[in-house]
């Protein structure tokens, strides 16, 4: 088996909601090697986002360790957190979460403005990004004059062009008609399989999952198939 | 695109808000520059005479003469260099043009005003004609007055003997200041007391204040108690003061000015806080998903609490140096339509500078907090 880009070890996370502590996550344990396209499905309310965000930095364990990359990114304080994502992790969501105000060009340099490339350096990394998802041709658009797979298309430039080994994409389809959704799940499955890239993906949708070189099932915060194994 | 740009294109998101937040600030630093310039007037306006003067004048009230004769006494003070004395003529100019005017003896004025440029050829003219009128650049300009003109002026005050209230003076030299902000102080007239004296109907020897130039500035308490203790339960008790106070004391019998600007520009600054505060603390509530996708990105709390405020003080630095910079003009028109030395100069400016800061930070800094505050996974799911 390849090294492992994703492990996570015996992590539980509870939230407070009001009065309640709302235990999501129960001791689940997962590894996910690198270049690996991992589909996380189950229920809603199982944690399959809340497993996402603490895979992608953005919620800390309430116990247990996350390793992605080796860094125990569990322990990184906010600051620190927030550099590591810039490195090393692209995110893709539903509802594609586009800057309205700044064109598909702008957005997609949105992430290297954290970096120390010159303008002309984020204009060359941009156009390549636009390439790889097929808008070179739309760069100067803004979000509201793309149709919905071409705002996600811009979303996944986005993630990409900061070249992060993990892409973490939460229902990333589930906006989408079945056509526009096959050539999203299409493009990622080329950004797995041509360019590398580790993908998890969290989805409702079957024929998504297809696309993942494996499905792994979550019910009441554990993986299913820990769960039969404790029983 | 860089994160300036970021702001910028931020800012443009709703353009008809923005359009008219800036309009309100920039209304109310245009308010800010012209009343804090009144403010300066009113209070600090004086500043430029520096501690050199005395200004002695009757205890009971400005209005009240002194006589001539406690000049020798005052003259006699150890400290005092050279003495002047002025009385108010007032004038007025055609049909009811108020003018500034005073009676002095030329040669003292010389004397205790070095400030005062003028050609040695006027200052001889002024000292040598009876009927001499010296007017201020300014003044002059104003009515368009040239040396050797016969400038008639009536007084409300002071009738000549026969009961007219006109009086006629040849204009013998055109006086200026020696500096920037004595050049604006050159908007009244001097005339020559001693035809001033021997014409009018009502009293003579008589003087609205004493003028005192001291030999060392040092002195001028010591030099003042001495006058008043000197003149103290006779008949004309005098109350002696640097002049910079006498001249705020004379602008403050309209009404505390000062004050009053102040609290206006508290109401426009409140006003404005709550405006432009409203709309940045709106502006954030609507770009919750926005600012948990930049930190998700990787911005730290710093940039996106950096970004926030950034927006509102490119909004109130914008607004605020539009403001100051229509008022600049707009001051120096109002000091030509009425004389008033309003100038919003680099005081007003260096305060209105403060005050962008200080509305910057008021308007921005809660909302750039809760910006930077956000939990990325409430934020994004609408918590």
């Amino acid at each position: 088996m390849s090294e492992a880009m994703v492990q996570v070890r015996n992590v539980q996370k509870s939230y407070v909601r009001g009065k309640q502590t709302v235990e999501v996550l129960h001791g689940l344990s997962l590894d996910i090697p690198k270049g690996d396209f991992v589909a996380l499905m189950g229920p809603s309310g199982s944690g399959k986002t809340t497993l996402l965000n603490l895979i992608g930095g953005l919620d800390s364990p309430t116990s247990g360790e996350v390793v992605v990359g080796g860094e125990r990114i569990d322990r990184l304080s906010g600051g620190r957190l927030a550099e590591w994502r810039a490195r090393n992790v692209g995110f893709i969501f539903q509802f594609y979460n586009l800057m309205p105000v700044l064109t598909a060009e702008r957005n997609v340099e949105l992430p290297l403005l954290l970096t120390r490339l010159s303008a002309a350096q984020r204009r060359k990394s941009v156009a390549i990004a636009l390439d790889v998802v097929g808008l070179a041709d739309r760069a100067r658009h803004k979000p509201k004059e793309l149709s919905g797979g071409q705002e996600q298309r811009v979303a996944i430039a986005r993630a990409l062009v900061s070249d992060p080994a993990l892409l973490i994409c939460d229902e990333p389809t589930g906006d989408l008609d079945r056509k526009t959704a096959d050539e999203i799940l299409g493009l990622l499955q080329v950004l797995n399989r041509e360019h590398g890239k580790t993908v998890v993906m969290v989805t409702h949708d079957p024929k998504a999952a297809e696309f993942a070189s494996r499905t792994l099932h979550l019910e009441k915060g554990q993986l299913l198939e820990q769960a039969a194994a404790v029983a | 695109m860089t994160r300036t740009g970021f702001v910028i294109a931020n800012l443009w998101r709703k353009k008809t808000r923005t359009v008219l937040t800036l309009l309100s600030i920039v209304t109310a630093f245009l308010l800010f520059g012209l009343l804090q310039a009144v403010n300066v007037l009113f209070t600090a306006g004086a500043d430029f005479v520096g501690a050199t003067r005395l200004v002695s004048q009757a205890r009971v009230s400005f209005t009240t003469s002194l006589p001539l004769r406690l000049l020798p006494q005052i003259e006699a003070v150890p400290g005092v260099e050279r003495v002047m004395w002025s009385q108010w003529f007032g004038g007025v100019w055609q049909e009811n043009t108020q003018l500034v005017i005073q009676a002095v003896d030329p040669a003292r004025l010389h004397d205790v005003y070095p400030e005062l440029v003028m050609s040695d050829a006027e200052w001889k003219a002024f000292a040598e004609t009876r009927t001499a009128f010296v007017a201020g650049r300014q003044l002059a300009s104003k009515y368009g007055w040239k040396i050797g003109d016969k400038v008639p002026i009536a007084s409300n005050i002071f009738p000549q003997q026969d009961g007219s209230k006109n009086w006629t003076f040849d204009l013998v030299g055109i006086f200026d200041g020696k500096d920037e902000e004595w050049q604006r102080q050159t908007n009244g007239g001097w005339i020559n007391f001693a035809y001033f004296d021997e014409a009018n109907q009502f009293g003579r020897g008589l003087a609205g204040v004493y003028i005192i130039r001291l030999s060392d500035p040092d002195r001028a308490a010591q030099v003042a108690e001495t006058i008043d203790r000197m003149f103290e339960n006779s008949p004309d008790e005098t109350k002696t003061q640097a002049e910079k106070d006498f001249t705020v004391g004379f602008f403050k019998q309209i009404g505390d000015i000062g004050l009053i600007v102040r609290w206006i520009l508290f109401a426009v600054f409140f006003t404005l806080l709550l405006v432009v505060g409203n709309t940045i603390a709106q502006s954030v509530r609507e770009r919750i998903p926005e600012l948990a996708i930049l930190k998700t990105l990787g911005f730290s709390n710093g940039s996106v609490l950096g970004f926030v405020l950034a927006e509102a003080a490119t909004l109130c630095v914008i607004g605020g140096l539009t403001g100051l910079a229509i008022a600049t003009p707009l001051g120096v028109g109002i000091l030509s339509a009425t004389g008033l030395p309003i100038a919003v100069d680099g005081r007003v400016w260096l305060m209105g500078a403060i005050a962008i800061i200080v509305l910057s930070l008021a308007v921005g800094l809660l909302p750039a907090l809760r910006a930077a505050r956000l939990t990325i996974v409430d934020a994004l799911a609408g918590r």
